[in-house]
């Protein structure tokens, strides 16, 4: 068991130190670089923090669609696979739930600002 | 230092010119190099660009039509009244400047976001998707004969290439395999009619100034194909940055878009638009998947490439909302 702080805590703690302090010391191109930079550990706290949830949600809808087990990557691969074979498609009961379950959870850590992203969430779920 | 190279070209073609200032490298344009500077002129100083090959990489070698041919586009345009920056020099080996051209400095605003908030962009915002509609009818009427040498691309051989993109990534995604088989069984076919396609038109290389558009840039994925391309990239959500509801790059309708270029005298095809919308979102998650694998096999190893590899789930959504929109 690794020790504490946890990886979500000092990654908060690192991006709130570049926000607070750092951001006003710093302009031009290099500013930019930081948002960017404060934008990839606020993304990196969020996935560690909400990951193995939706993880786990995807591969329990996957078995339950594929009839198959395995790791979300392998599930997803074999997913992938059958829509291109065709065997299965949006007339395929389960298929448009999963790819929006699934596809909200990656906009809630990539893009939780993305405009499509915010109307949908809009819609209530 | 770059300024000595342009001075000794800039006094060779362009008479009265006796040195170059402020030189600098533009950020933006990920593909090819682009310096801003001025050529000193008894008159006053001339606004000039510098658009030159890359020393790091862009665009695939088989989509890039080539500076030259970019140049020779950008002088056509210019010509026949398409907004476009005037060509002033195509450079020559023994300038030292590398291949590429030099063309007058167009002011204007070509960040998207600006031109979509600021107050300064105001008026010309609700005139600006009837307005791209003209800009694109003319482009598409450019005289093929007068063309140089480009590829041409259907959208069977468009389909073909991206899946093979998408395949060499190696990176199974679902929802991009749905779209793959939706622009399969939604394949229009070869066009009616073949034109000159920008193939890059879209906010970001458009220079818009409160009148409108003053310029387009960025004619480097230029090629012969179907008209209606143009019209379905320009919608892509990817450039409406939040202004979801105004498909014309976050300023109007498609219906307005529609109008203007039909009032330049060409037809629109709704369908076709709508498959090559469809095509355009595919691409630019693809294109994002391309920068993660550069990202990790450098030699760029930069956070904005970074960053741009993690943004393909916003085209997943967008590709869900085209192909599978849910009830409201």
């Amino acid at each position: 068991m690794q020790d504490e702080p946890t990886p979500i805590e000092l990654t908060t703690a690192v991006a709130d130190f570049l926000r607070n302090d750092i951001t006003p010391l710093i302009s031009g191109h290099q500013a930019f670089k930081l948002r960017v930079a404060i934008n990839i550990l606020d993304l990196v706290t969020r996935q560690l923090t909400q990951q193995a949830g939706s993880d786990a949600r995807e591969v329990e809808r996957l078995r339950a669609l594929l009839g198959v087990d395995g790791s979300v990557t392998d599930l997803n691969g074999v997913l992938a696979e059958r829509i291109a074979k065709g065997e299965v498609d949006l007339a395929t009961p389960g298929l448009a739930d999963h790819l929006w379950a699934t596809t909200m959870d990656k906009l809630a850590i990539d893009q939780p600002n993305y405009a499509s992203y915010k109307r949908e969430l809009s819609r209530g779920e | 230092m770059i300024e000595a190279e342009l001075a000794r070209s800039a006094t060779r073609w362009c008479p009265g010119a006796t040195g170059v200032t402020g030189a600098a490298k533009l950020s933006g344009g990920a593909s090819q190099e682009t310096w801003r500077f001025d050529i000193e002129h008894p008159d006053g100083p001339i606004g000039a660009i510098l658009r030159r090959s890359p020393k790091g990489y862009g665009a695939a070698p088989t989509r890039a039509a080539g500076l030259a041919a970019e140049a020779q586009l950008m002088q056509l345009a210019y010509e026949a009244g398409v907004p476009s920056p005037r060509v002033m020099h195509v450079l020559t080996p023994d300038e030292e400047l590398g291949t590429g051209f030099i063309m007058q400095r167009v002011e204007g605003e070509t960040i998207a976001r600006k031109i979509l908030r600021d107050d300064e962009y105001a008026a010309a915002r609700p005139r600006l998707a009837r307005q791209i509609g003209g800009v694109l009818a003319g482009l598409h009427k450019l005289p093929q004969d007068r063309l140089p040498e480009l590829r041409s691309r259907g959208a069977t051989q468009e389909i073909d290439e991206f899946e093979r993109d998408y395949r060499s990534l190696n990176w199974p995604k679902p929802v991009f395999e749905l779209a793959l088989r939706w622009l399969r069984d939604h394949d229009p076919g070869p066009s009616a009619e073949t034109t000159l396609v920008h193939g890059d038109f879209r906010n970001g290389n458009l220079i818009i100034g409160a009148d409108g558009v003053r310029a387009v840039l960025d004619w480097e994925l230029a090629h012969l194909g179907d008209p209606m391309e143009d019209l379905g990239w320009v919608c892509v959500n990817s450039w409406r940055f939040g202004e979801i509801d105004k498909p014309v790059g976050g300023f109007g309708s498609r219906e307005e878009l529609f109008a203007g270029y039909e009032a330049a005298g060409r037809k629109c095809d709704p369908a076709r638009v709508k498959f090559w919308e469809v095509m355009g979102t595919l691409r630019w998650g693809i294109m994002c998947g391309g920068m993660m694998q550069r990202f990790r096999e450098g030699p760029d190893h930069s956070m904005e490439r970074a960053m741009i590899g993690r943004r393909a789930s916003e085209t997943e959504i967008d590709l869900l909302r085209l192909l599978a929109p849910r009830e409201s």
